[in-house]
């Protein structure tokens, strides 16, 4: 099945004062019909900055954008900002992390579904407004009749959450990319939101690119996996792979540093030493060798990403097969373990 | 909503009695003001300013003086120490031509400071960004009466292209008087232009980096409707909030110095010439006159804010 | 005060907060219920977790224990001393010895004042130290929290949320105080950097036989820094419990729905899992409830719970809910007291 979104060596750097960021240093990844694609890391590892990217959210005169996004046989990359827009919504929707303010507050929530309904199809007021009533209600909002006139202050945080997700909707996409969709909610309400969206994918064959620094997230709703750090990617797999078999020594301390529910309690959490490097001048070798301990010669030099055991899992690790499985487990538990 | 209009209904009662009482006790604590003295004359004896005084109940106490005052002024009776003439009418008879003034210039500085504020933004860093900003600043640097003076000095008197000053009324003339406020309306919208495009600008800059804009673009609409539904919209609240105030300030009083120079009787040249004759009636009355209109505009911009920005509707009930 | 006795006792704590509406004269319309009568007790040393989500009064409860916040009614005993109804100084002295620390590290670090100043201004401001001694413990203690000794001299802005956190940390330990109230310590930090910051609070408990109320609302990591857990919904306690045994054995139907929601990061787990989605939005302090105010999420609500408000029953030892349809319990393991 061949995908229907292809990013082959984005770049996406922002001439700043204090001199040039890279915020995205040269990612690919794929995207099938109906799949979930989970982009998994840490705050400033570009996470963001691709999704907003793939509908060119962040040309600005002081970006840098270089490499593909392909879809569907066309260059996004290439299309001017008018034509983007009949991508845009129509074909690939997006909603983001804040619902409060994602949401122009002046106007009503209604008002701001027809608003995109008009940009794109030429329908009478009335069948727009009958339409946003029906997007509100396949989102679970209860009297959408008369919330349909409400503004969105007066919606909880989960409603307005699913009114920007019923909005993304309303052309029918075929992609949704969800920035960090349920980051500001709370967990009951997080996990109304994600079985929301994962019916919307059962129904529709609707197609995610879901944005998250929470791997329960991404355990609960992901088909396949992409692992980024300082602006690379450091792992691509599917779900089960990224889970029980990852093979990138971040992975195994994102995993390593979780509190685990069904587990019992470790005596010391195990964590990741230091930070993320600075994207003005990254690390010259391997991203995440400052803070590796398993760090060795080689990794001076940088990795590619390339699957190192045949099949289609990658990974952006020198180490050997073989080490990689003993050193990620450390008491019965995948973690980034201390140094030998 | 009634309860907040009922409420600042009062509130503004209660700082037109504040502001009516400390002029009254200003004028009585300067200086030189005596009227009774000045109205007696320059070769006046201690007997006659005593007979003037007692005349205009200058001996009374204060308070009560005050309290006659008051009355005065509500049943339209205040007569001017200096001349004699009754105040309130007087400024009934100013008002047109500075609500001409006022309003027109109003008209104009709101279409130009948009113009120019909205454009600065979606070119900022651009030459025309540039362009707009040097004429900005130089417009909220130049001094009202110098800037009459000498539009006033080069365009009507060298040049003869517009009439040196004076009022001409709009039911007398439309056309003339038109011709004749043009530079006037010019000069008191300069300051204003300049200033407003400048928060425009800032507030739209601001707005375009906001969440709901991003929002607005990934649906797909067009730049241009992004920037005008989305951008603009939400950058002209303050602006209206800051127009309501201003234009009350214009009216209650700031057109002075334009009216001055232009010599157009309205309301402020009328207090301009009390203020020379340090006359306690009209101050007093103009003085009132300018709270009230100031006091009415922040009350309306209040209300306006309310409707603007439904999320301070007042009354309104929490997230649901 | 006598060994034994707990360092705090809150006894029946209430906060609410008046909404107020009026022409001349404002008139309380409404109050937000923000802390509805609760009660709990800390030993020294221990580590109270305090969850649940946004709006259930957690945090209000944290800054009306210090009396950051001026309770409506109720009880705080710290260390023997009651501590409601007193004045700024009678509490003065007793400040020294609970402390803050507090969510989000870039607006809780006055942007304007050196690192050195940050921590150093607590002894100063109590007489503690000054001069050259107070820059030595100052460094002392940035280097305790992971900093360098030399960071004394920078500004907040120079330093990553994680940084911050820790300069937070450091400034609450600077008076060597008894109790400190962690409120959501770790939730605006990455992942990898909550670890780093749980470790040291760990470290830091051990080393100074610190004890935390810690107020979070995220499960996992309240699990596992705590020794007991209070859960809170709508500012009452609904359940409380030693820490192993909340998440073993729910017994009141709020704690299993928290529970449920939370994804296990175990694909094969998480899907194997039995789970409750529970309807709705969660109702407003303003006007809670009658009788259980869970009742209208709950789905094992009956006309009981409608009216009737249940008492907190305790189970099993140190197992304590607040359900007229408890979960995971039989009749007799209820304590006779």
């Amino acid at each position: 099945m061949s995908p229907i979104l292809t990013v082959k060596d984005l770049v996406v750097s922002f001439a700043t004062e204090d001199g040039v960021v890279q915020a995205v240093g040269g990612i690919s990844f794929e995207l099938a019909a109906g799949e979930i694609l989970a982009i998994v890391g840490e705050s400033g590892c570009g996470k963001s900055v691709t999704a907003q990217t793939l509908i060119g959210l962040t040309r600005a005169p002081n970006a840098i954008i270089a490499g593909s996004v392909d879809y569907r046989g066309r260059e996004l990359n290439g299309l001017d900002d008018d034509q983007l827009r009949h991508v845009r919504g129509e074909e690939i929707a997006m909603v983001f992390q804040d619902p409060m303010t994602s949401l122009n507050p002046v106007y009503r929530i209604g008002d701001q579904i027809t608003e995109m309904i008009h940009a794109h199809r030429d329908v009478s007021d009335a069948e727009a407004r009958n339409r946003a009533v029906e997007l509100l209600r396949s989102v679970g909002i209860p009297n959408p009749e008369r919330r349909v006139r409400d503004y969105p202050h007066e919606f909880s945080g989960g409603m307005r959450q699913r009114v920007m997700i019923a909005m993304a909707l309303s052309l029918e996409p075929e992609v949704l990319i969800a920035d960090e969709p349920t980051t500001a909610l709370d967990v009951t309400i997080q996990a109304q939101i994600l079985q929301l969206i994962e019916g919307l994918n059962h129904d529709r064959d609707l197609a995610v690119v879901l944005i998250t620094h929470d791997l329960g997230v991404v355990a609960e709703v992901a088909d396949r996996v992409v692992v980024m750090y300082a602006g690379q990617i450091v792992e691509d797999g599917t779900l089960d792979e990224i889970f029980y078999d990852p093979r990138h020594p971040y992975t195994w301390g994102l995993l390593g540093s979780l509190t685990r529910l069904d587990q019992p309690r470790p005596v010391r959490l195990p964590q990741i030493g230091g930070q993320p490097p600075s994207l003005l001048a990254p690390p010259p070798g391997c991203r995440f060798a400052p803070r590796c301990p398993h760090a060795f010669e080689k990794c001076a030099e940088p990795p590619p990403l390339e699957a190192r055991t045949g099949g289609t899992h990658l990974d952006r690790c020198w180490l050997g097969p073989a080490e990689k499985t003993t050193l990620r487990e450390v008491e019965g538990r995948i973690c980034l373990g201390e140094p030998a | 909503m009634v309860r907040f209009i009922a409420r600042r209904l009062i509130g503004m009662i209660s700082v037109l009695f504040a502001i009516s009482v400390i002029v009254f006790l200003i004028f009585n604590v300067i200086p030189n003001s005596d009227p009774a003295a000045r109205i007696a004359g320059k070769n006046a004896n201690a007997e006659l300013i005593a007979r003037v005084t007692a005349d205009l109940g200058l001996d009374k106490p204060l308070p009560q003086q005050y309290l006659t005052m008051m009355k005065q002024i509500f049943t339209g009776q205040l007569t001017s120490y200096a001349s004699d003439r009754n105040v309130v009418e007087q400024i009934w008879a100013g008002l047109p031509a500075t609500l001409s003034l006022c309003i027109g210039a109003a008209i104009l500085w709101m279409s130009l400071a948009i113009w120019f504020g909205y454009l600065s933004a979606v070119r900022a860093g651009m030459f025309t960004d540039r362009a707009l900003t040097i004429l900005a600043l130089v417009g909220i640097s130049m001094p009202v009466f110098w800037l009459a003076a000498i539009l006033l000095y080069f365009l009507s008197f060298k040049a003869q292209l517009f009439p040196t000053g004076s009022y001409v009324p709009l039911t007398e003339d439309p056309v003339q008087w038109a011709y004749h406020l043009i530079l006037p309306w010019f000069t008191l919208a300069v300051l204003f232009v300049g200033f407003y495009s400048r928060v425009l600008r800032s507030n739209m800059l601001d707005s375009m980096n906001e969440d709901y804009v991003r929002t607005a673009r990934a649906k797909g609409i067009s730049e241009r409707q992004v920037r005008i539904r989305h951008v603009l919209r939400n950058s002209m609240i303050p602006i209206i909030t800051l127009f309501g105030l201003d234009f009350g300030a214009v009216v209650g009083g700031g057109a002075i110095l334009t009216e001055t120079v232009y010599n157009i009787n309205g309301v402020g040249l009328y207090a301009g010439e009390a203020i020379g004759a340090l006359d306690l009636p009209p101050l007093m009355a103009v003085t009132m006159f300018g709270a009230f209109f100031i006091v009415l505009f922040n009350t309306i911009v209040d209300i306006a804010y309310a409707y603007l920005d439904p999320r301070i509707r007042l009354g309104e009930s929490a997230p649901t | 005060m006598s060994k034994g006795d707990p360092l705090l006792q809150v006894t029946d704590l209430v906060k609410h907060f008046p909404i107020k509406s009026g022409i001349l004269i404002d008139r309380e319309v409404a109050r937000v219920r923000a802390v509805d009568g609760v009660s709990l007790t800390l030993n020294e040393g221990e580590t109270l977790g305090l969850v649940g989500e946004s709006g259930c009064g957690k945090s209000t409860l944290g800054r009306a224990i210090l009396q950051l916040t001026e309770p409506t009614s109720g009880s705080v005993r710290f260390a023997g001393e009651e501590l409601v109804g007193r004045s700024r100084r009678e509490l003065r002295p007793l400040r020294r010895q609970m402390q803050m620390i507090f969510q989000d590290p870039f607006a809780s670090l006055n942007p304007r004042k050196r690192v050195g100043q940050i921590v150093g201004d607590p002894l100063e401001l109590h007489k503690l130290a000054k001069g050259a001694e107070l820059k030595r413990r100052v460094q002392e203690l940035l280097e305790r929290v992971g900093l360098q000794a030399e960071h004394y001299n920078r500004y907040p802005h120079e330093f990553s949320g994680g940084q911050r956190q820790r300069i937070g940390i450091a400034r609450a330990l600077a008076l060597q105080p008894k109790l400190i109230v962690a409120d959501e310590p770790v939730s605006a930090l990455d992942v990898s950097v909550q670890a780093q910051i749980i470790n040291l609070l760990e470290e830091l408990q051990d080393e100074f036989g610190l004890a935390y109320l810690f107020v979070a609302h995220d499960l996992g990591v309240v699990r596992h820094v705590s020794d007991r857990v209070a859960v809170m919904y709508l500012g009452k306690i609904v359940e409380s419990s030693g820490a192993d045994a909340l998440y073993e054995k729910p017994i009141h139907p709020y704690s299993n729905a928290l529970l449920s929601a939370v994804p296990i990061p175990d694909p094969k787990r998480n899907a194997a899992r039995e789970r409750l989605v529970l309807e709705g939005d969660v109702p407003s302090p303003i006007d809670p409830p009658p009788g259980c105010s869970f009742h209208t999420r709950c789905p094992w609500a009956t006309d009981v719970c409608k009216t009737d408000e249940p008492a907190l029953v305790e189970y099993d030892s140190g197992h304590a809910a607040a359900c007229h349809h408890p979960l995971n319990v039989d009749e007799a393991a209820k304590v006779r007291r």
